[in-house]
């Protein structure tokens, strides 16, 4: 079956892809073989034969059980996650409510709070003194799932919201119009054409919670464990690197065969279809069952995502009689504070910056790979798919250490400079625009790019009329996660070296550092401006959406 | 769509500049020599007054910059895997627990500081100098006033003993000593006081406080601001391992002020944590470095490093600040182990804690 795979020569695949791959090669492969390699050979730090401590560590009781917990967690989260999502994708994709684009908004912020934050939040709710301590969550892996669903719900909604609000609303009608429930027009249309949407955004909730870190040590209570955990506790806190490496292959290893498994699906998956504008297929709901489960899935979404948030503002707000703001105030008001003091202004700059050098680099990277994976496809395209999600999954903190052995010497000895912080956020944000564009791609209608040549359109305003506007479309998803990415500070930032360029999330970190209720209710502030400017971005991005969608 | 189409154009020609310019930038900044530049590498928790710094810079007439490098852990392993590219040219803020491995490795040069004569003998551990002490914390219990001591209350707890006291059943959180600095020094501190062999060892000590059912966190913030029931904190629990400084803290961060806290370090097994800074080996301007160092245990540093990092100067002759002299005593007798013996045993001790705590 054609697919447009062979829209690419192999030539202008391969000059394609050579600016993400040496990308990649530079600040992901070279830095982490380095690593490895130092790790391995006994050279960085431990005296003991290395080739023993990696077989020592494989074989420990600990890591299979470690192991098989990383696993299991993550594949719950996934599939909770997706079950969660889908009818909030739903909802958003097809129907249209008066404050629709706030709403989408606001879904990504959760993405963006530091993990020691909305464990603040989620232990005043479900902790021993918060209202929901009944249901026993607090130390459970509930407490670690909810959280999980919790940063990931944004990501499903988003990237199959995306492909939903594209599938041609008259295939369901016609099968409903023939005596099909709901329910069958569902499991037998919408969702093959879902299919590698779905899995395209189950893959990158897989991997963020597969290198699960700050929700499990901070939620899951003593003892419980990840791959990542335990390479962060013997790297980090024991300085043991070889058995930090031992753990990272293993991770890597699961990694990889996770992402080939999916890579081969989502290409055998895809269907090529006739998509929407987006403004013809939503509507607003018909009939009262429809506007109740509507109303349903809106009022569970802002409650399940927007109580923990509200706990933060509220404990920003929160100060003794007579003071109210008095956190904001505090942090406005640098005179007399410590050399730790982050002013607000300079924070948000600072990550304003970054993040707009990672939406930049990211959306340029991801989609080169996504064209490659998507038009060419077959061993190049899957395989440049799947070493750009690679980062993803991978040790953030063996790869900062990576950073500082590989990227030594001059010119690239990049480990001081203020440069690095965007580009270890681009190497987390690239999957994103992949995953946001492929999907879309692939399910273009080829004979659309057929017809109009045979009408006699160069391939240039081929691509421009019929790939184009699905192209932008998915950019832009892609570029509000990648912005989201890097405000939130995901991936190896917080350790490596880094110069005073003090971010958000690193000023939240230093303020949650002090004792004392000023220093929390300060925290507490500065994370109610970081949702401020998530949303803010991202309406800004919609904005921009929205304009370039009615094009088709 | 043509906007789309420009501010692509914009990142791609945004990207390919970058990969240009910092080449150019990073090599101008290690030919250019003059005015000197000086790296600090340090914690995230390394904090002196803007002011102090810029006094340096304008008497050495030298730049500073300061590379933040994650927690204690992080930074020492930086440090020793950058040994043959150093990534500065000073580290301020290697303690005990990491101190061994930190010179096993080699990655210091021997200085003898200025100021070094007004430093207690017990903190100048290193007799080649290698490493300088510049502060030191002490680990205590944290106790909320408001649970104990009014009709009706238990009496606070006044010792590590009391911990494993059924009256305190269920009322005291703890952090983890393998992902959390002051959770080791706790861990440290019973290893101390009860000992490794004998009636009743520190594991023994752990085992009671496992049946009291003690609440092990993974960090710090977790354990004072989630699971305290003092000062900020909205958890339920009393009894928290944290610093003797804490309470002093939380009368410096209030607003509106308040004249005394609502918490109380408890002053028995404490464990004093120091923390030394040290010239790194290889550094192209060892000069400017040292006098870093001297400039650290300068009585002007000394005095600030109270309120700016909420632990104890090492010089005896440096003043406190009233705060700290009212609420932020110093431990009479505080615990310690010596920093080979740490760098030795501790994965024993963290691997023994575990089986104990998690059979």
């Amino acid at each position: 079956m054609d697919r447009g795979h062979a829209a690419l020569s192999r030539r202008t695949a391969i000059l394609l892809a050579a600016a993400p791959v040496c990308f990649l090669a530079v600040f992901f492969i070279w830095p982490m073989t380095a690593i490895l390699v130092t790790a391995l050979t006994g050279d960085g730090g431990s005296a003991a034969l290395a080739q023993s401590d990696v077989l020592a560590t494989w074989s420990a009781p600990g890591t299979a059980r470690i192991a098989w917990f990383t696993l299991w967690q993550a594949g719950l989260s996934t599939v909770l996650t997706v079950v969660v999502a889908l009818p909030g994708a739903y909802v958003l994709a097809t129907y249209d409510f008066p404050g629709k684009r706030l709403l989408r908004a606001g879904l990504t912020v959760p993405f963006v709070l530091p993990t020691v934050v909305v464990a603040a939040a989620f232990l005043a709710l479900i902790g021993p003194r918060g209202p929901l301590s009944a249901l026993g969550l607090d130390g459970t892996i509930w407490a670690i799932l909810a959280a999980h669903v919790f940063y990931e719900y944004a990501i499903v909604v988003r990237l199959v919201g995306s492909v939903w609000s594209h599938l041609d609303p008259r295939t369901v009608e016609a099968a409903r119009m023939l005596g099909a429930t709901p329910w069958r027009a569902f499991r037998y249309i919408t969702l093959p054409l879902l299919r590698p949407a779905v899995i395209s955004a189950a893959s990158l909730v897989f991997l963020f919670t597969f290198t699960s870190f700050g929700v499990i040590l901070l939620l899951g209570g003593s003892g419980t464990t990840t791959l990542e955990v335990a390479i962060y506790r013997a790297t980090a806190q024991s300085l043991d690197l070889p058995a930090g490496a031992a753990l990272a292959l293993l991770q890597m290893a699961v990694i990889g065969v996770v992402l080939v498994v999916e890579t081969r699906l989502g290409e055998r998956l895809a269907i090529a279809q006739r998509l929407r504008s987006a403004g013809d297929t939503s509507r607003r709901p018909v009939g009262r069952r429809a506007k109740l489960f509507m109303t349903a899935v809106i009022g569970s979404m802002m409650l399940y995502l927007g109580t923990p948030l509200a706990v933060l503002v509220e404990r920003s707000l929160r100060s003794p009689e007579g003071s109210f703001l008095s956190s904001y105030r505090a942090l406005l008001d640098a005179g007399g504070r410590g050399g730790l003091f982050v002013a607000p202004a300079e924070a948000v700059i600072n990550s304003v910056a970054f993040a707009a050098l990672t939406v930049a680099l990211a959306v340029t990277f991801g989609l080169l790979i996504a064209a490659v994976a998507a038009y060419r496809g077959g061993r190049l395209g899957g395989g440049l798919d799947t070493l750009a999600m690679l980062p993803l999954g991978t040790s953030a903190v063996l790869l900062g250490f990576g950073f500082i052995v590989a990227l030594d010497e001059p010119p690239l000895d990049l480990r001081t400079s203020p440069l690095l912080i965007p580009l270890a956020h681009s190497l987390v944000a690239t999957p994103f625009v992949v995953r946001a564009a492929v999907p879309l791609i692939r399910s273009i209608e080829p004979r659309l790019r057929e017809a109009a040549a045979v009408l006699g359109a160069s391939p240039g305003r081929v691509f421009r009329e019929i790939d184009g506007p699905v192209v932008a479309r998915a950019a832009l998803v892609g570029a509000g996660f990648a912005f989201a990415v890097s405000l939130g500070e995901f991936g190896a930032t917080l350790f490596i070296a880094r110069p005073e360029t003090p971010t958000v999330p690193v000023a939240i970190y230093r303020l949650l550092g002090q004792p004392g209720a000023l220093p929390f209710g300060q925290a507490m502030a500065m994370s109610t401006i970081l949702m401020c400017l998530t949303a803010g971005a991202v309406l800004l991005i919609e904005r921009w959406r929205s304009e370039s969608a009615s094009a088709f | 769509m043509r906007s789309l189409a420009i501010a692509l154009t914009a990142a791609v020609l945004l990207g390919a500049c970058m990969e240009t310019s910092v080449p150019a930038s990073s090599g101008a900044a290690a030919s250019d020599a003059a005015p000197a530049e000086l790296t600090l590498m340090t914690h995230d928790s390394f904090a002196l007054s803007p002011e102090t710094l810029a006094r340096f810079e304008s008497s050495h007439d030298a730049t500073l910059r300061i590379l933040r490098a994650g927690d204690a852990g992080s930074m020492v392993n930086q440090a020793i895997l950058s040994r043959e590219h150093p990534l500065a040219d000073v580290l301020y803020g290697v303690d005990d627990t990491f101190l061994s491995r930190a010179l096993d490795r080699d990655i210091f040069q021997s200085h003898q500081a200025a100021g070094l004569a007004a430093v207690p003998p017990q903190y100048r551990i290193d007799p080649q100098d290698r490493v300088t002490p510049i502060d030191y914390g002490d680990v205590c219990l944290n106790v909320d006033l408001d649970a104990f001591g009014s009709e009706g209350q238990a009496d606070a707890p006044a010792s590590l003993d009391d911990l494993v006291d059924p009256t305190y059943r269920g009322q005291s959180v703890v952090e983890d000593p393998a992902t959390s600095s002051p959770g080791l020094a706790f861990l440290l501190a019973t290893v101390a006081r009860y000992d490794e062999t004998g009636q009743y060892t520190w594991r023994d000590y752990w085992r009671g406080l496992r049946d009291n059912d003690v609440l092990v966190v993974d960090g710090w913030e977790t354990a004072y601001y989630d699971r305290f029931s003092g000062g900020a904190g909205a958890g339920d629990r009393p009894i928290v391992v944290s610093y003797a400084s804490s309470p002093a803290a939380e009368v410096v961060f209030s607003e509106p002020p308040v004249d005394r806290p609502s918490t109380a370090a408890v002053l028995d097994g404490c464990y004093r944590q120091t923390e030394f800074a040290g010239v790194l080996a290889g550094t192209e301007s060892p000069e400017l470095a040292a006098a870093f160092i001297d400039f650290l245990l300068s009585l002007e540093v000394q005095e600030g490093i109270p309120l700016q990092m909420f632990v104890y100067p090492v010089r005896a002759d440096a003043a406190l600040p009233a705060v700290f002299s009212q609420h932020a005593q110093v431990a009479p007798d505080p615990l310690g182990i010596a920093y080979e013996t740490i760098g030795r045993d501790r994965e024993r001790w963290l691997a023994e804690w575990t089986e104990v705590m998690r059979p």
